[in-house]
Order: C-alpha cells, then structure tokens, then sequence
C-alpha cells in the first residue's frame, strides 16, 4: 500500500490569536505551532494501515520553512518519508489553491490510498479533501471514525458520522480519499526510538517549478476564496451569579430569569 | 440571473436552515433583482412544495429519484452540479449542516468554485458579489470574504439568522428533474445507516443543549442532563465536554468544542464543565449561556449569562422538577 497522508501545521489551539492593527491578518509572532489535530488521527490510520498490509507511508505538507517541524512530528510515530511543499509563491494558497497544489505532487508519485484531516483548525474550512478528490479524479468520504480495507485492497469500508449520531457505513473504491474524525483511532506518543529515527528520514523539498505549475494558479492568484478583512469577534462579558441560600431558591429565581429576563424558556 | 437554494430535508421533515437559506435569499433578491431557485433532492419531494413556495422559493426544482433516497455526496454532488450546468445560476447557498459540510465543498469542486463555509452573515453588493462573514480559529476571528470565480458558493451556519414570515398566497414553479445517475460508474456506496437510539436532534441545529462534562463521573449520570433537556422541550439535546467524551461518559458526536461540535443553540446549559478555551470555542455563541459548577473560579462563568455555583448532583433534580411544573402549567 502507497499511503498518502496531507498534513497542515497550524495554531495551538490554546493559542490566544491577535489581529493586525491594519486588519489585513492574524499576528504570527509568538503563535505556538502543532501538527492539525484531525491530521494526527489520519496519521495514526495510516502508520496502522501499513502495520496490516505493509507498504509506505508518506506525509505531505505544504507551508512555510517552520512546516518541517510537523512533518518530523509524523515521521517520529511511524511515517517513511516527508514531501514539503515550500515555496514563497505557494503563500496566501486558499482550499482550493491548497488542493491544486498537494494534487499535482501526490500525482507524481504512486497511491492507493491519500488520508486527511476531516478540518484544519485554524481556517476550518474543510474542504481540500474535496477539491483534492476532483484534481485526483477519486472519491473522498468525510468524518470518518472507522475504516477497514478489503483484503484484497481494492476497497474500503469507512464508519462516518452523519447527523444525530448515525453512522453511515459506505464501501468506497481504491484509491479514494479519507477525511479523519476524532473517534477514528487512538493517535501513538512518539518513542525515543521513533524520534531518533525521524532525524534521518527523508524530506524532499518540491517547489513551483517542480510541480510545473505557474505562478497564476498558486498563492493568493489562484485563490477562489479573497479574505477581506479580518475582525475580533466581540468578548463574551461575565453575567451574574444566582445568590440564594439554599439550591431551591436559586433554581427558582433561574428559572424566572431565563423566563422573564432571557425570554428563552 | 437567480440565487439558487439548496434546500435539505430528512425523513420527509424540512430542515429549518432552509427556511433561513431563504429568508436571507429574499433580501439579497430585494437588493439585486434575481429571482429565487430552490433544489430539493430525494424521493417523493411533492409535500415541500407548498413551503418552499410560501417561504420565497420563485422556483422550486424537485430531483427526485429512488437512488437519491439516501444522501451520497457522489450522487448528490453530480446531480447539483448538472442542473446548475444547465441553468447557470451565478450564486448558491445552503446549510452548513452535517450534510452540507460534505456535499457543498464537493459541488463546488465539481463547478471549479470558490466556497465560503459556514457563514454568520452573507450580504450583496450591486455587482452581486457575495459578501460572506465567516469564523475562522474556532471563532477566534471573522473574517469577510469574496468569492473569486464565476459561481460563488456560500453556506450559511444553522440558527443564526431568522425566519421571516411565510406568504400564504406565494407559490413556487415546479420542475421536475430526473437526474442521471449510471448506477456502474459509482465509486462510492451507503450500506447501511446505523440510526442512533437517542433519535435526538442534531447538537448543531437544537434550540437548548443540556452539557455535561468531567463532573458527570459516569454515562449513568448523563441521564440528569437527559431529564432536565426533556422537560425543556422539543428542539432540545445533550452534550458533552471532552473530558467526558474521552472519559467514556458520553459518545463521541455530541461532544462540544474545537474537535466537537459548534453549536448554537438559544440556552446552553454547562454542567460541571470548567470552561476550557478548546470547549468555548464550541458554544460561545449560544444566546444564552447558565453554568452550573461547584468552583465559583471556573473561567466558564466569565463567560455565562447567569452562573450557579454549587453542586450539580443537588442542583439539577431541583431544577428539572421546576421546570417540569412550569410546563405543566402551561
Ligand atoms: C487539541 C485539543 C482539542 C480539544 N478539543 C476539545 C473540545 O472539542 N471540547 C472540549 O470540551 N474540550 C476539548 N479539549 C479539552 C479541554 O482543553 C479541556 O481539557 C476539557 O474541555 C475539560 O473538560 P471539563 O470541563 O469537563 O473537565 P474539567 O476541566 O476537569 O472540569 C470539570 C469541572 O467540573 C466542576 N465540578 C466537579 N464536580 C462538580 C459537581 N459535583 N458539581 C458541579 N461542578 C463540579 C469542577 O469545578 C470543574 O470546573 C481539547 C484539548 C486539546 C488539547
Ligand atoms: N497546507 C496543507 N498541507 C497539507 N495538507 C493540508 C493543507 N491544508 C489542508 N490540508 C489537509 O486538508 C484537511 C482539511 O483542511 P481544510 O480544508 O483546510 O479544513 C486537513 O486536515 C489536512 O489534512
């Protein structure tokens, strides 16, 4: 199996963000970076999936220089080999941009199965895996908590969560598209072991004109998506806490507060 | 020129995004002169079409087929597609729901789009450029943006705009479409649905969401939040912390938060949930926020409308027995 896994190095999520006083974007200094959480279980999918039916794992990330770093975060719990899309034009890429761009360099190389994040956590966009899925001309199945391969790995079956809390199972052909949920896996620590050997293991950098793309259809030129402007949402104030001497007094006057004062109940 | 609505229903129940999706698309018709395209995929639609119509649908196209019984985001994503080939609406919005998150991104890919993701707000300028205000770092940050392809596509957060009153006397054209779907060239195929036993609403378009979180100590325990949520009403569910999720409380899907859900209900009610910034991001915008916790330092009431400090195990019995007697009285 030739397992491609697309990872997106972004914010801390405890990561307090700050606009620019220009309100042309976010302050990066002194943001914390982490591999994409959802990116982590589709990580852990992988790594298990060639454990079974052996083959090679291969991390694909594009972003700037500092991007290293979480791939060597996923070579460390088991991955093979990294694929660093870096290049300052790729810079301001959108989903759509994004997907054209991990496309043409996943196309290079063989694949039966390409996995993904179900969501980046700083954009939250959620929507390279379908991009990806037209530029790759395969299926993708979204939110995905468990996947089995057929045996003869000419299929999958994957569990996603569709709304309410039912499971939907679908059976989707090789080489197709998964986009992980939480609930997919229980993603592995790194080893010592594991880190020591994330040093040596390959990175390739591919840029521009490695992927012969142009400038036009990359970066902020080959977005379909033009952020505007960028705002803080207003901060949530503390409201007041309910006095009463014994729990039945402060569950009546909530009650008649929510009524009366909120009009919600 | 029109706007094209993706209308959604479920089990011949219409969602109530859609009726929203069309509120929004009345003033946005007020402003630009377009008329107004609702799509409507499944098996027997017949039934939506007098609310479609009430509710400000000028078109009403109903693709109807046995395959389409049950969503597929191939099947659904190609028979979209086709129809707007043929008739090239230039804006298309639908409901960031659970089925709206995989089918729109994938209709967009298919019409070399740009989409704009669970919008707060999408506003129109005289140039009918969509103007959409979405979160961004788990709402950390809005953002405005243009879409910058000839077909914009946007879907809209369920529970943030209103409906506006329907108008009996308004009735929608009717076209039939027959998709084309050649059962041989599908990659992808539902087996089966797993139906949930709780049969509860979705967290992300309830009107009251009862949550517990580490506090609860059990999955037993959930069923004092369960209490309370019921007597609360119809549109309304449980949720869950993290920490109660990963603590084998409560399933995964009704976990609240940054790798949760966001939701938006009128009442969130945090039980035993200290308030962790990962759980905000998934309810901050909840119109009205109760937390119920023993630490009177919990950072959950900084930001709760009204807070209740004390012990849950006491306060909730009490609380739902009020309530209940309240609604009885009604
Ligand atoms: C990448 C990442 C993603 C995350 N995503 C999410 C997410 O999506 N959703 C989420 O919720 N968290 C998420 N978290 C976890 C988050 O950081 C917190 O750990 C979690 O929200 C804590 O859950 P809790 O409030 O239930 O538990 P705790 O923080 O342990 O709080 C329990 C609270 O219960 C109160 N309490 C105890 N006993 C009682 C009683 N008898 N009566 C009343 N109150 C009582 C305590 O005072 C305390 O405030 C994420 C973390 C990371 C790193
Ligand atoms: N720059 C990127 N490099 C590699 N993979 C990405 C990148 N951006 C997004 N992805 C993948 O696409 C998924 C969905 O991201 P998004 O559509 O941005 O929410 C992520 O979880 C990643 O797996």
């Amino acid at each position: 199996m030739n397992i491609i896994i697309c990872i997106k190095q972004v914010p801390d999520t405890e990561t307090k963000i700050q606009i620019k006083p220009d309100s042309s974007g976010i302050v990066t200094e002194g943001i914390k970076y982490v591999v994409n959480p959802y990116d982590e279980y589709a990580v852990e999918e992988g790594v298990k999936i060639k454990e079974k039916f052996g083959g090679e794992v291969t991390v694909i990330s594009l972003g700037p220089e500092r991007a290293k770093e979480a791939i060597r975060t996923c070579l460390a719990v088991g991955a093979d080999k990294g694929i660093h899309l870096n290049d300052p034009a790729f810079e301001g890429s959108d989903s759509y941009a994004t997907a054209k761009i991990l496309a043409k360099a996943i196309s290079q190389i063989p694949f039966d199965i390409v996995l993904t994040g179900k969501q980046g956590v700083d954009f939250d966009n959620s929507q390279v895996f379908a991009y990806l899925s037209r530029f790759l001309d395969i299926p993708f199945v979204s939110v995905v908590v468990g996947l089995e391969l057929s045996s003869d790995l000419k299929s999958a079956t994957a569990k996603r969560e569709g709304e309410g809390g039912d499971k939907e199972i679908i059976q989707v052909q090789l080489p197709a598209i998964i986009a992980a949920q939480k609930d997919l896996n229980q993603p592995r620590y790194a080893s010592l072991p594991g880190i020591m050997k994330a040093k040596k293991k390959e990175i390739k950098n591919l840029s521009l004109s490695d992927l012969g793309l142009s400038p036009d259809e990359v970066g902020l030129k080959g977005s379909r998506v033009k952020i505007e402007n960028y705002s803080q949402p207003p901060e949530r104030k503390a409201g007041r806490i309910i006095e009463g001497e014994e729990p039945a007094e402060v569950c009546e006057k909530l009650v008649k507060l929510l009524r009366e004062e909120a009009k919600i109940i | 020129m029109s706007i094209w609505v993706i209308a959604e229903q479920k089990d011949g129940k219409l969602k109530k995004v859609s009726l929203e999706l069309l509120s929004l698309s009345k003033k946005l018709k007020e402003k630009t002169n377009q008329d107004i395209g609702c799509v409507l995929l499944g098996d027997n639609l017949e039934s939506f079409t007098q609310t479609l119509g009430n509710y400000g649908a000028d078109k009403l196209f109903l693709i109807e087929d046995q395959a389409l019984q049950n969503y597929s985001n191939e099947v659904y994503s190609q028979a979209i597609a086709d129809l707007v080939k043929e008739h090239s609406p230039k804006i298309i919005l639908g409901g960031a729901t659970a089925q709206g998150k995989d089918l729109l991104p994938l209709v967009a890919a298919k019409l070399d789009a740009g989409l704009a993701i669970d919008c707060l707000d999408i506003e129109i300028d005289e140039n009918s450029k969509l103007i959409c205000t979405r979160p961004m770092y788990a709402g950390k940050v809005k953002v405005k943006c243009t879409l910058e392809s000839s077909i914009q596509i946007a879907s809209l957060r369920p529970n943030v705009l209103e409906v506006l009153p329907p108008d009996t006397s308004k009735q929608a054209e009717v076209v039939k479409v027959k998709p084309r779907i050649d059962p041989n060239s599908l990659k992808v195929k539902l087996l089966e649905v797993k139906k949930e036993a709780r049969g509860k609403i979705d967290l992300t378009e309830a009107d009251v969401i009862v949550s517990g979180g580490r506090a609860m100590k059990s999955a037993e325990n959930f069923k004092l939040l369960e209490d309370l949520a019921e007597a609360l009403g119809q549109a309304t569910t449980v949720g869950a912390s993290r920490a109660a999720v990963d603590s084998g409380f409560a399933p995964h899907d009704i976990q609240v938060g940054q790798t949760g859900k966001v939701v938006n209900p009128n009442l969130y009610i945090a039980c035993g949930i200290s308030g962790a910034i990962q759980h905000l991001a998934g309810m901050i915008t909840s119109k009205c926020i109760v937390a119920i916790n023993k630490d009177p330092e919990a950072p959950i009431f900084q930001k709760a409308d009204y807070g209740v400090v004390g012990d849950l195990y006491k306060i909730l019995p009490i609380l739902t027995d009020i309530v209940k007697k309240l609604k009885a009285q009604e």
